[in-house]
């Protein structure tokens, strides 16, 4: 029945071409804008380390000076100091603690037709790898020899290996950055996480750093964040006191991230931080009222507005914009479906029981829905290529990616709102009195 | 095949009631062909579609081929419109969409046939009615005698024990309703129940007996058939009807 059903519903499509443009043009148009903006927001919203998010906790302290907060209302800094870094890296107990800065060094390719280029260099501590969990294509990061030593290795990333490398197993090899050769560890394979979680504060979205080294050359280096860099204090510019009082500031510059082991261990480590401050205190630092955070990943990105309040509202215009749609359809098709009023008592004269009618305009409405879902895919395309388009050579570039679960997703919500649409014609259409219909024709 | 004991239907709105059909009495024999008439607005459809479990009835008893029809929900009584009674309409009632084929394969769809089945008895029932070589024409490609001759082949398909048909030379003019109303006889003629509603005195004539209605009453009814009716089991061309549960 369910194949005579879709003749049924073709041939009855087929009838009135306009009709049942209009209707998939409604569906699809509808779609189209909801998915655009829907993936928009999803990418935005996604957090790539949800799988172990209560357990890996951004670390911020109040360092802020008294007259005012960093942020309003009472926000800390979502970035830290060189001092408390050090500090927490040497105390308190967590599985990983990843420290880390961005900063541009250039980079000379050992082949001489390739000229040498700026490159975005992450400065990390060893943990950096397990904690953010980037996919190790060859060999490994580094330990805390590595750390300490401010030893000259470097993580290459995905496309630096094949422009440099030729994509392959690089590791042993010399990769010289800033003027100095560094032995290459390890190789990632492709990593564009989205946000990207681990250096929110300079845009959560666009390209990931290309080469990771030892946390400690960056200072070593004297060198800053190439990101942001923010102080409090006129006595804290490091230019009155040099690199070293650069340093010994309450400049706010670095990433913390820590892992823990299990939720004892995050309340452990908020108490431990509770404790640094309150003796930091004593030093006359910190003059706030306490006032540190351990987030997780979600709490991170949902308090430092990763998905802007712009991009929701945008998502509900679309969907409230699919529903005029639906709406227009549900008009449209009570008008295709109760124009079938003599077909419909024909049908049930000759023995169709009321939920076998149901079922063949269902189908029409499903048929529908589909070939809207279908054009709504393409329109999502398109937006989407629009988008990367106008974005082109930005982070929000990397929001425009269709995540091809979303394609089942897109057809998944047609065939929905289709069924819904064609849910009250259909049911109109069924109470046709057959009787009057038949002697009226 | 078709009995109603003090049958009544009353149409309610609310401001006002209306008696359709009261205290209506009625008793159609297996193989009988009765013409039924009456003037406009006495009740000869409502009477029809009570009969053909198109609308339900406010009181009173209905057995249909035995089945006592009060109360059935509304699957049953598809069921049963599908496999007892073949309907012919004034109007042809066919679907312009559908080739003759697929019209006759309406019905046929309900009853749950396979597909060779249901091409057999297609075959058959536009063969009977004379339009085997246009099963791929349109209805609106046939003339009006032609289109009732698909209906009526549409309603022989499932080989009915009852056909009911309304006006059903209402459409067309003289010389087709004249090959219509053959066609009918032909089908009586071969053991097929038929209840006819018609205007014209000369067509309801050639029916075995007359119910006149009047104001929803069967006020003229020849209980004795002027003539006699076939053999109820006579065989039909189409199919066998089918033998009650």
């Amino acid at each position: 029945m369910f194949r005579y059903n879709l003749w049924l519903a073709a041939v009855s499509l087929k009838r009135n071409p306009v009709l049942t443009a209009l209707m998939i043009a409604a569906i699809g148009l509808g779609i189209g804008m909801s998915m655009t903006s829907f993936t928009v927001l999803s990418t935005m919203s996604g957090n790539p380390l949800a799988h172990k998010n209560e357990l890996v906790r951004r670390v911020q302290l109040d360092n802020w000076g008294a007259e005012q907060p960093f942020r309003e209302p009472n926000e800390p800094p979502e970035l830290m100091s060189y001092r408390d870094v050090t500090n927490l890296l040497e105390k308190g107990e967590a599985q990983y603690k990843a420290a880390s800065f961005p900063n541009v060094l250039p980079l000379e390719p050992a082949q001489r037709e390739l000229t040498p280029y700026m490159i975005q260099v992450l400065f990390a501590t060893g943990d950096f790898f397990p904690v953010f969990e980037p996919p190790m294509r060859y060999g490994q990061g580094w330990g805390k020899a590595e750390d300490r030593d401010a030893t000259r290795v470097v993580v290459v990333g995905h496309e630096t290996n094949e422009k440099v490398f030729g994509g392959e197993n690089s590791v042993g090899r010399k990769l010289r950055i800033g003027g100095e050769d560094y032995a290459v560890v390890g190789v990632l394979g492709p990593w564009n996480p989205q946000p990207k979680v681990h250096h929110v504060s300079n845009g959560a979205f666009g390209g990931v750093e290309e080469v990771f080294v030892p946390f400690a050359i960056g200072i070593e280096k004297e060198l800053q964040s190439s990101s942001n860099n923010s102080c409090w204090s006129e006595g804290d510019d490091d230019d009155a006191t040099g690199y070293r009082g650069w340093l010994e500031s309450d400049c706010v510059w670095l990433d913390l991230t820590v892992q823990l082991k299990d939720q004892e261990q995050v309340a452990a480590y908020r108490r431990f931080l509770d404790d640094y401050v309150r003796e930091e205190k004593k030093a006359g630092r910190f003059p706030r009222e306490l006032n540190n955070r351990l987030y997780s990943v979600s709490e991170w990105l949902s308090a430092q507005k990763v998905v802007s309040r712009d991009a929701r509202t945008q998502v509900w215009l679309a969907f409230a914009f699919l529903l005029v749609c639906l709406l227009n359809t549900v008009g449209l098709l009570l008008a295709k479906f109760l124009g079938k009023s003599s077909e419909i008592g024909l049908r049930r004269a000759v023995g169709a029981s009321k939920p076998q009618l149901f079922a063949q305009f269902l189908t029409e409405s499903a048929v529908v829905g589909v070939v809207g879902g279908v054009l709504g895919l393409a329109l999502s395309l398109l937006g989407l290529l629009a988008l990367r388009t106008l974005y082109a050579g930005t982070s929000q570039e990397e929001l425009a990616h269709m995540d091809w679960n979303l394609v089942l997703v897109t057809m998944g919500v047609a065939l929905v709102a289709s069924l819904l649409a064609g849910l009250y014609p259909t049911w109109r259409a069924c109470q046709v009195q057959p009787a009057t219909q038949l002697k009226t024709q | 095949m078709l009995k109603m004991k003090n049958l009544s239907k009353v149409y309610r709105t609310h401001m006002i009631e209306t008696h359709a059909l009261r205290g209506f009495d009625i008793h159609v024999r297996e193989g009988e062909f009765v013409a039924v008439s009456g003037p406009s607005g006495s009740g000869k459809t409502t009477f029809l579609n009570i009969a053909g479990l198109l609308e339900d009835f406010s009181a009173g008893d209905f057995h249909l081929d035995g089945i006592d029809v009060r109360g059935m929900d509304d699957a049953a009584r598809s069921r049963l419109r599908n496999e007892k009674i073949g309907f012919i309409f004034q109007g042809f009632n066919l679907m312009p969409d559908l080739n003759l084929f697929d019209n006759v394969d309406v019905p046929l769809r309900y009853r749950k046939f396979d597909a060779a089945e249901r091409k057999r008895r297609i075959d058959a029932a536009l063969g009977r009615v004379g339009l085997s070589s246009r099963m791929k024409h349109y209805p609106s490609e046939l003339s009006g005698g032609q289109q009732q001759r698909v209906a009526i082949a549409r309603a022989l398909a499932g080989s009915p024990r009852l056909l009911l048909a309304d006006e059903p030379t209402g459409n067309l003019d003289s010389l087709m309703a004249r090959g219509v109303m053959e066609l009918l006889e032909e089908i009586h003629s071969q053991g097929t129940t038929i209840i006819m509603v018609s205007h014209d005195p000369e067509l309801a004539a050639r029916a075995q007996r007359n119910v006149h209605i009047v104001d929803g009453q069967v006020t003229d009814f020849d209980e004795e058939p002027r003539f006699d009716a076939p053999a109820a089991n006579t065989p039909s061309p189409v199919a066998a009807p089918p033998q009650i549960a």
